[in-house]
């Protein structure tokens, strides 16, 4: 019998969630603004994108701070093992109805495709979305700061970083469902708890 | 068209008594007619061909009666001046209401707050001096390739007075609910966002087509056409098809505060429609900005040989050559270009031509400014902008196209493998 571990903590749940709503809501205003469609106009788009981004600031400073503090960070680094296995069962096993490879704990929450996906969003999308995104927000103030930059090419990289981030969007919430049942990653994420394939080792 | 050749047409405005030829001396005190500016009476008016005078006795011109007017009680009432007496030339440049600018016309005699928040007549009721404060009869503005003072501050008491552009009084970050607006203002000048359109009470003459002209009705009689009647007469046998619009929205070009001339004479260059006179200014000069216009479009007579605009002979007797006495482009332009001292092949075609005019006034409330997507729009205002990157304008369609690709790729995997996923489950349990 499967038993039921507490996999995420209340401020993982709340940063997760809360930055989940912010990012959807800066790709819609996002592309809004870049005339991809029109929702809510574009005087709405850019007041909302740049609100959202200034929380979405806010909170990455916390969630930064609350990985440090609890060593949680170390959930990132790049796993050695079960890469292979991991990458079958996705391939391969799933279809056969196979267990997932990777015991999940709270101590390893994160499969290594997992791990390798959010470090890359850590270290290298959301840092270039942020630069590129301030960069933008005070373009009008470049004189004064000293930057010569051209928002031509910074609108560019914004722009080609938010398609990423839809990418990475459409995989990650499909992902969800590969769970024991398709909601029971969601249901982690929203309660805390999941029921693990497997006991911790 | 031209200022030689038909002095005493024009000089009824390019101030001045007795303004008949090259020789009449500016410099002379009793030349500078004082009354045009400084009557408050509203009775003085000067004859149209009257080369400058008003009429001592009754006068008929152009059809028009023009009773004498009473000097002496003009004299006794002497004073400050006036929309009405600033307007008495520029709202009929070009020879008629609203012809020429579009922004400065007769409905800025009596504005409401609607039309122009500053001359607003139940409200600030500014005069043009007000703005275009003036100094031993220095009256700032632009004057010809010269650009006005500009200072985008506040005036300061060091800036003696001078207060044309809109920052002297507003500052250049002016607004408070929203300090987007303020980011433009470096680069969109406060014109652009704050005059959405123009010639919003009276009509303004958009293009002017002389090749039309000199057609005669069944009679062989000169003859005009009014169609609606509310707007001015789009067709006459003496100037040709005018087309005439309403509440226009302006056109937006770079502009650092001069303009450029096509000088009497000057080849023409390889560009068309030929500019007569345009704004200078590019993007990326310190002192260019986007800047409101409206584009007046011509057609008019040129020699094709010398590749020079034509300079008519336009009033005078029969014979003269004046064209609209003869109604002889060649004669008119023989008889106009000698006077002027440009050389004449004899030959003459017609040519397109444009005419910038810089949209400065017809200022409405703020509710009425210029809405963002108006301008972040793929086809809007800014569509021919070149030179600054903005959002919602533009885009690079590589990188759309990629992007949305990778989307569409990973949609599908995504598909693929969750049906795959039911339809193994599917097997599994048949088994
Ligand atoms: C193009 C219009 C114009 C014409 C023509 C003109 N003035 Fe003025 N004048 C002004 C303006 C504008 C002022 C500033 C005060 C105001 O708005 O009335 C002014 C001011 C004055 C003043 C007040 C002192 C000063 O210099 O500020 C006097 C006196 C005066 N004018 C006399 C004359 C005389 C005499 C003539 C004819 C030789 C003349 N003006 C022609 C526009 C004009
Ligand atoms: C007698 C006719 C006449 C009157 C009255 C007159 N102007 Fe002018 N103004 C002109 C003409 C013609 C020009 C074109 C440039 C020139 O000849 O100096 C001009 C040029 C200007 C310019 C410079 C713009 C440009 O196109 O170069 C400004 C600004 C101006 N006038 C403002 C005023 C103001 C303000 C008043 C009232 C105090 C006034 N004018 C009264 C005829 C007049
Ligand atoms: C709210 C301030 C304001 C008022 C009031 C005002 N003007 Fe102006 N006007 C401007 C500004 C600003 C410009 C642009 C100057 C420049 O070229 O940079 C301008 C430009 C002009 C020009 C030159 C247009 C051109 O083609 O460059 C004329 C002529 C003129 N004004 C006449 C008038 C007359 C006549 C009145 C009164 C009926 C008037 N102005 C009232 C602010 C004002
Ligand atoms: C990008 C367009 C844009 C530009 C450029 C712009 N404005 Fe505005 N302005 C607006 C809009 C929209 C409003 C109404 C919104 C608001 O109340 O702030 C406004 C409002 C104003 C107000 C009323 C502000 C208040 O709080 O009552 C003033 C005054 C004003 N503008 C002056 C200027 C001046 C002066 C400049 C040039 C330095 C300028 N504007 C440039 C769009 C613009
Ligand atoms: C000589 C000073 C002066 C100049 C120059 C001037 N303004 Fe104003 N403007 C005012 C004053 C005073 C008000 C009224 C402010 C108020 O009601 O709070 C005003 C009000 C406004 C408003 C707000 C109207 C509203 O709906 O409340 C706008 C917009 C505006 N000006 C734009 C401009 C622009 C654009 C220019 C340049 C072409 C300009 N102004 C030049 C003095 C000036
Ligand atoms: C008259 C046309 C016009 C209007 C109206 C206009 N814009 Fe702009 N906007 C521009 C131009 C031109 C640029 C590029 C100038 C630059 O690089 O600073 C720009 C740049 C921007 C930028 C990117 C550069 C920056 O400084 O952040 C933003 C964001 C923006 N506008 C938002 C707005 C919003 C919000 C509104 C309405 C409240 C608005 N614009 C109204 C013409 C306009
Ligand atoms: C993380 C902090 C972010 C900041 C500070 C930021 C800032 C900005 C700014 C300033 C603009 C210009 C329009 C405006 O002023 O609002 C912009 C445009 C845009 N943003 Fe962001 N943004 C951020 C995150 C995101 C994210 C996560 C996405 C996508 C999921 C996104 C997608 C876009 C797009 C598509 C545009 C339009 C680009 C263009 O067409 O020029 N942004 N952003």
């Amino acid at each position: 019998m499967a038993e039921k571990i507490l996999l995420y903590t209340r401020f993982e749940r709340f940063w997760h969630c809360t930055q989940a709503i912010l990012i959807v809501l800066l790709g819609i205003t996002g592309f809004e603004i870049h005339g991809s469609f029109h929702f809510i106009g574009f005087e709405r788009a850019v007041h909302l994108h740049d609100d959202a981004a200034w929380i979405l600031a806010g909170l990455v400073v916390f969630a930064i701070f609350w990985h440090f503090t609890t060593g949680e960070w170390r959930q990132y680094l790049p796993a050695r093992d079960m890469i292979r296995e991991t990458v079958r069962f996705y391939l391969v096993g799933i279809f056969r109805g196979e267990p997932h490879p990777f015991p999940k704990s709270r101590a390893r929450k994160l499969n290594p495709l997992q791990r390798f996906t959010y470090l890359f969003l850590k270290l290298i999308l959301f840092p270039l979305q942020f630069v590129t995104g301030f960069l933008y927000l005070f373009s009008n103030d470049w004189p004064n700061l000293g930057i010569t930059a051209d928002l031509e090419s910074v609108a560019l990289l914004h722009t080609a970083g938010a398609f990423a981030f839809i990418v990475f969007f459409v995989v990650h919430v499909y992902l969800t469902t590969t769970g024991k049942t398709p909601l029971a990653h969601i249901k982690a994420i929203l309660t805390g708890w999941e029921e693990a394939d497997r006991p911790p080792a | 068209m031209a200022i030689e050749s038909n002095w005493c047409r024009c000089t009824s405005c390019h101030a001045g008594y007795g303004w008949k030829d090259k020789t009449f001396d500016f410099s002379s005190e009793e030349n500078v007619d004082c009354l045009v500016c400084h009557d408050t009476t509203g009775t003085y008016e000067k004859v149209l061909t009257g080369c400058g005078h008003p009429a001592y006795e009754s006068t008929i011109s152009e059809g028009k009666t023009y009773d004498p007017v009473d000097l002496g009680n003009i004299a006794r009432n002497v004073g400050k001046t006036s929309r009405a007496t600033c307007g008495a030339c520029h709202f009929f440049g070009g020879g008629a209401a609203g012809v020429k600018h579009g922004d400065l016309d007769t409905s800025l005699l009596a504005p409401s707050k609607d039309l122009d928040v500053h001359m607003d007549m139940q409200g600030l009721n500014y005069s043009c001096t007000s703005c275009h404060v003036t100094f031993s009869h220095y009256i700032t503005g632009r004057h010809y390739s010269e650009p006005a003072p500009k200072n985008r501050r506040m005036a300061l008491p060091k800036d003696d007075g001078n207060r044309l552009s809109c920052e002297s009084c507003h500052g250049p970050s002016p607004h408070r609910s929203d300090d987007k607006l303020n980011h433009h203002t470096d680069i969109v000048a406060c014109q652009s966002c704050h005059i959405p359109a123009f010639a919003r009470v009276n009509p303004t003459v958009m293009s002017w087509d002389w090749s039309v002209a000199g057609r005669f009705d069944e009679k062989g009689r000169p003859f005009k056409k009014k169609e609606p009647p509310d707007i001015g007469p789009n067709y006459l046998t003496r100037k040709g098809e005018l087309v005439w619009a309403k509440n226009v929205t302006p056109t937006y070009r770079w502009y650092n505060g001069s303009f450029h001339f096509m000088r009497m004479g000057e080849r023409i260059g390889d560009e068309r429609p030929v500019v007569l006179s345009g704004p200078n200014g590019g993007p990326g000069e310190p002192d260019s900005r986007i800047h409101p216009f409206k584009i007046h479009q011509g057609v008019q007579p040129y020699d094709p040989v010398t590749m020079t605009i034509g300079i008519p002979k336009i009033f005078g007797p029969k014979g003269s050559g004046a064209y609209w006495s003869d109604f002889n482009w060649k004669a008119s332009l023989a008889a106009g270009m000698m006077s002027a001292g440009v050389t004449f092949s004899g030959e003459v075609d017609f040519i397109k031509t444009e005419t910038y005019w810089s949209i400065n006034h017809m200022i409405p409330p703020k509710e009425k400014a210029v809405g963002c997507a108006s301008c972040h729009a793929r086809d809007g205002l800014m569509a021919e902008i070149a030179g600054v990157y903005i959002p919602g304008r533009d885009r690079s369609r590589t990188l759309d196209t990629a992007g949305w690709t990778f989307v569409a790729l990973s949609a599908g995997a995504v598909s693929v493998h969750g049906l795959l996923r039911i339809l193994s489950r599917g097997r599994e349990k048949g088994e």
